[in-house]
C-alpha cells in the first residue's frame, strides 16, 4: 500500500474554524434530511386535515381557513424544496472540485473552512457582488428571462421526484412522463440564452446542447419504458412500490433488459445534463463556456446551480426507476401501514422509518452522483459525430431491443415467476462478483505504486 | 374540487416560487453588485479582439434534420407510454398494434441510417 | 372549493393564453413570436389539466413545447433572416388575406357555438384522462387513426431527409 502522510486537519488550523466546519458538515446534511421529512406533513392532505381537526379544532370540510392552511403548507413545502436544491447544488459544487483535484493530483479549494468545505458559500456571496452584464447587442428581455426557464425546469422535475415512502411533493398519475415533459423548459432556456446573447460561441453552444439533449431524449424515453412496462404505471411512487427492498427485487436485477436499459438511461442522462464525456456544448477550448458564455454574476451562478442540482436529479431518477428507490429491505407495505397505527397522526416509529427510507434513497442517489463525478474526471470529451452515432446507432436500437425483450420477459415472468427470481439472484451475484474483481484490481494497481509517497498533508 | 386536480397545485406553487426566488436573488445581486458598463464589457466575447461578422451566424442544415427526427421519435415515444401502462388491460391484440406501429418507425430509422442522415462526419 | 374556483382557474389560464397567442401574431421578431407560442402551449397545458386531461396536458408540452418548438427555433435561427430578406414589406397583401381568413374563422366558430346552445359539462369518472384510460381508448376505439399516424411519421422522416440532403 502507498504510504499516506495524512494530517487532517492541517496543523495550525484554528480550533474555531475546525469547529465551525465540522458543525456545518454535520448540521447541513441533518438540515437537508429534516427539510425533506418536513415535506411529509406539508403535502399529505389527510395529515393536514387531521391537524386542522385536532389542533385547530375546526371541521376541515366546512372551515373557511382550510384552503389557506393547504396553501400555506404547500408554500412552505416549496420553500423547503428550493432550499434543499440550493444547498445540495452548492455542496456538490465543492465536492466535485475536491474529487476532481484528488483525481488530478491537485489540492483543490482548501482555503474557506477546513478542506474548503465552506467554499460554495463564499462563491455564492462573491457572485452576488458581481456586475450583472447584458451584452450591448443582446436581446435584453430574452437574455434576462432565459435563466428562469432553466431554474423552473429543474425545480419542476424535483417536485415529482420522491425521496422517501411519503416524501414527494406531487405524486402525479403521469409522474415519469411529466419529468420527461418539463425537461423541455430547460431546452427552451438553453436555446434562448444562446440566441439572445448575440455571440457566436453562445449560439453554437446552445445549438449543440439542444441537439444533444433532444437526441438523447429518444433513447432515454425508450429506456424508461422498460420499468414502466414492468410496473404498469407512470407514477414515480408506483414505480418504486412495484420494486422491493432487497437488491434482487429491484428492476435492475429482475430482468436482463432492465440492466441494459439502466445503462442506456444513465448515458442519456449524462448527455442531457451536458456532463463529460458529453460536455461538447461547453467545450472550453472551442466554445468558451457554451450557451452561457455571455452571462456573468448571479445569472451565471443560476446555470451552475442547476447543473449541480441536476446531479441529484440524475441519481434520483435512476434510483427511482431501476434501483428500488426508498424501499427498505424486509419492510413491506403492510409493515408501513401497521407501524403508522390507526391514529390520525402517524406513530413515532413511522417517522423513524421515513428517515430510514430517505437515508436509503439518499445513499443510492449519492452513489450514482459519485459515479457521475468520477466519469467526468476520467473520460475525455467525445466528438460530435461520435456523440450522434452513439445515440442513434447504438442506444436507440438497443432501447428498442430492450423494450421488446421486456415484453417477452414479462410474459415469461407471469407464466413462471420463478424464472424472474432465479435471474435476479444470478444477475445480482454476477454484479457482486464484478464489483469484487474491480476492487481487487484497484487494490493491485495501488500496490504497484506502493513505493511512491502520497502526500496528503495539504488536504 | 377534483382531487386529481389538487395534486397539480404544488406545480403552480413551485413555478411561482421559482420566479419569486429568481427575482429576489437577481434583485439582490443588482443591489449589491456594481454597475459600470463600458463598450468593451458590453461587446460579445471574442477572445479580446473586436467581434467580426454576425453574432447570429447560420449553421448546418443537419441540425434541422435532427430536430425533425426528434419530433418523429418523440411522438412515437409519447404513444408508447399509454400503451405500456394499459397493456395489462388490453392484452396481446394491442401488442400486435404496437408492433405494426413500431415496425413502421424502425423502417424510418433504417432509412435515415442508410441515407447517412445521422452521419455527422463529412462524407 | 367548488365550481367557482375552477372558473377562476380557467380565467387565470385563458387570459394569458389568448395574450400569448396574440403575441405570436403581433411580434415582429420571429424568435419572440416563437417564444409567445411556447408560453401559449404552457398555458394551454394548464387548461388541459383543468379539464382533467392529465396525459394530454403533458403530451402537449412534450410534443409542442419540447419538440416542435425546437424545430421552429432551429429553423428561425438556422436562417437568421433580416427583415429585408424576409421581404416583410411585400407581405401587406397577404396580411389582409390573413385578416379576412381569421374573421371568417371567428364567425364560423361563434355561429357553431351559438347553434349548439348552452350545455352543462358532462360529468366524467374518476379515471377520466388518466394514462390508463387514454391508452384503453386509443388502442381500441381509435386504432386506425393511430396506425395511420405511424405512416404519417414515416412520411415526415422521408421528407426531412429529402429536403435536407443535397444528394440522395
Amino acid at each position: 500500500m502507498a504510504q499516506f502522510s495524512f494530517a487532517f486537519p492541517k496543523p495550525g488550523t484554528k480550533k474555531l474554524l475546525v469547529g465551525a466546519t465540522l458543525g456545518a458538515a454535520l448540521a447541513i446534511p441533518a438540515l437537508l434530511a429534516g427539510l425533506l421529512v418536513f415535506l411529509v406533513p406539508m403535502v399529505n392532505k389527510p395529515l393536514l386535515d387531521a391537524f386542522i381537526r385536532e389542533k385547530l379544532g375546526h371541521v376541515p370540510a366546512t372551515w373557511v381557513g382550510t384552503q389557506w392552511v393547504y396553501a400555506a403548507a404547500l408554500f412552505l413545502a416549496g420553500i423547503a424544496m428550493f432550499t434543499f436544491a440550493a444547498i445540495t447544488g452548492g455542496i456538490f459544487s465543492w465536492y466535485e472540485r475536491r474529487v476532481a483535484a484528488r483525481i488530478q493530483s491537485r489540492i483543490g479549494p482548501n482555503r474557506v473552512g477546513v478542506a474548503g468545505f465552506l467554499q460554495w458559500i463564499a462563491d455564492a456571496v462573491k457572485l452576488l457582488f458581481k456586475e450583472d452584464l447584458v451584452p450591448g447587442e443582446a436581446d435584453a428581455m430574452l437574455f434576462r428571462a432565459a435563466p428562469y426557464f432553466v431554474v423552473a425546469g429543474m425545480t419542476l422535475v424535483l417536485v415529482a421526484l420522491p425521496a422517501g415512502q411519503a416524501i414527494v411533493v406531487a405524486d402525479l398519475d403521469v409522474g415519469i412522463f411529466y419529468i420527461l415533459a418539463v425537461t423541455s423548459f430547460i431546452v427552451v432556456g438553453i436555446l434562448l440564452s444562446g440566441w439572445s446573447s448575440n455571440s457566436k460561441w453562445s449560439l453554437f453552444g446552445a445549438i449543440r446542447a439542444t441537439a444533444q439533449v433532444v437526441s438523447y431524449e429518444v433513447p432515454a424515453g425508450l429506456a424508461i419504458l422498460v420499468p414502466v412496462l414492468m410496473a404498469g404505471t407512470l407514477s414515480t411512487q408506483g414505480l418504486i412500490r412495484a420494486q422491493g427492498g432487497w437488491p434482487w427485487e429491484w428492476f435492475f436485477f429482475r430482468n436482463p433488459a432492465a440492466a441494459v436499459a439502466f445503462f442506456i438511461l444513465f448515458i442519456s442522462q449524462l448527455a442531457e445534463g451536458n456532463r463529460t464525456p458529453f460536455d461538447l456544448a461547453e467545450a472550453e477550448s472551442e466554445l468558451v463556456a457554451g450557451y452561457f458564455s455571455e452571462y456573468s454574476g448571479f445569472r451565471f451562478a443560476l446555470y451552475f446551480l442547476v447543473e449541480w442540482a441536476n446531479l441529484w436529479i440524475i441519481g434520483a431518477v435512476a434510483t427511482t426507476l431501476f434501483l428500488g428507490g426508498w424501499q427498505i429491505p424486509g419492510v413491506s407495505a403492510q409493515t408501513w401501514a401497521s407501524v403508522r397505527g390507526a391514529g390520525s397522526f402517524p406513530a413515532f416509529g413511522w417517522w423513524a422509518l421515513q428517515f430510514v427510507s430517505l437515508g436509503i434513497f439518499a445513499v443510492k442517489t449519492l452513489f450514482l452522483v459519485n459515479v457521475v463525478i468520477w466519469i467526468r474526471w476520467t473520460l475525455p470529451r467525445i466528438r460530435i459525430d461520435q456523440m450522434m452515432n452513439l445515440c442513434w446507432k447504438y442506444l436507440v436500437p438497443a432501447g428498442f431491443a430492450a423494450m421488446l425483450f421486456t415484453l417477452v420477459w414479462q410474459m415469461v415472468a407471469t407464466w413462471a415467476p420463478i424464472v424472474e427470481k432465479i435471474t435476479a439472484l444470478v444477475v445480482f451475484a454476477a454484479t457482486v462478483w464484478v464489483t469484487w474483481r474491480f476492487l481487487q484490481q484497484t487494490r493491485k494497481n495501488v500496490s504497484l505504486i506502493a513505493h511512491e509517497r502520497v502526500d496528503l498533508s495539504n488536504w | 374540487m377534483n382531487p386529481a386536480l389538487q395534486s397539480y397545485f404544488p406545480l403552480a406553487v413551485v413555478i411561482v416560487l421559482a420566479v419569486i426566488l429568481g427575482l429576489t436573488l437577481l434583485g439582490l445581486a443588482n443591489l449589491l453588485g456594481p454597475r459600470r458598463p463600458n463598450e468593451a464589457k458590453s461587446s460579445p466575447f471574442e477572445f479580446g479582439s473586436r467581434p467580426s461578422g454576425l453574432g447570429r451566424d447560420r449553421f448546418d442544415v443537419k441540425f434541422y434534420l435532427l430536430a425533425l427526427l426528434f419530433v418523429v421519435f418523440d411522438v412515437e415515444a409519447v404513444f408508447m407510454y399509454p400503451w405500456a401502462v394499459s397493456l395489462g388491460d388490453l392484452g396481446w391484440p394491442s401488442f400486435v398494434v404496437m408492433a405494426v406501429f413500431g415496425a413502421t418507425l424502425v423502417v424510418g430509422l433504417v432509412y435515415v441510417w442508410k441515407k447517412g442522415a445521422i452521419d455527422w462526419s463529412r462524407e | 372549493m367548488g365550481a367557482s374556483a375552477e372558473t377562476v382557474l380557467f380565467w387565470i389560464f385563458a387570459v394569458p393564453l389568448i395574450a400569448s397567442a396574440a403575441g405570436v401574431v403581433a411580434a415582429r421578431n420571429p424568435v419572440h413570436a416563437a417564444m409567445s407560442l411556447v408560453s401559449a402551449f404552457f398555458w394551454l397545458a394548464g387548461i388541459y389539466v383543468l379539464l382533467t386531461a392529465h396525459l394530454l396536458a403533458f403530451v402537449q408540452v412534450i410534443v409542442y413545447a419540447g419538440a416542435i418548438m425546437v424545430l421552429f427555433l432551429f429553423v428561425v435561427m438556422l436562417l437568421s433572416l433580416t427583415d429585408a430578406e424576409l421581404g416583410l414589406e411585400k407581405l401587406s397583401a397577404l396580411k389582409w388575406v390573413g385578416v379576412v381568413g381569421a374573421a371568417g374563422m371567428l364567425v364560423l366558430v361563434v355561429s357553431a357555438l351559438a347553434q349548439s346552445g348552452p350545455r352543462a359539462m358532462r360529468a366524467v369518472g374518476a379515471d377520466f384522462g388518466t394514462v390508463r384510460a387514454v391508452g384503453r381508448i386509443l388502442f381500441t376505439q381509435y386504432l386506425l387513426p393511430f396506425e395511420a399516424t405511424s405512416v404519417l411519421l414515416l412520411v415526415a422522416i422521408v421528407g426531412a431527409v429529402v429536403v435536407a440532403k443535397e444528394k440522395i
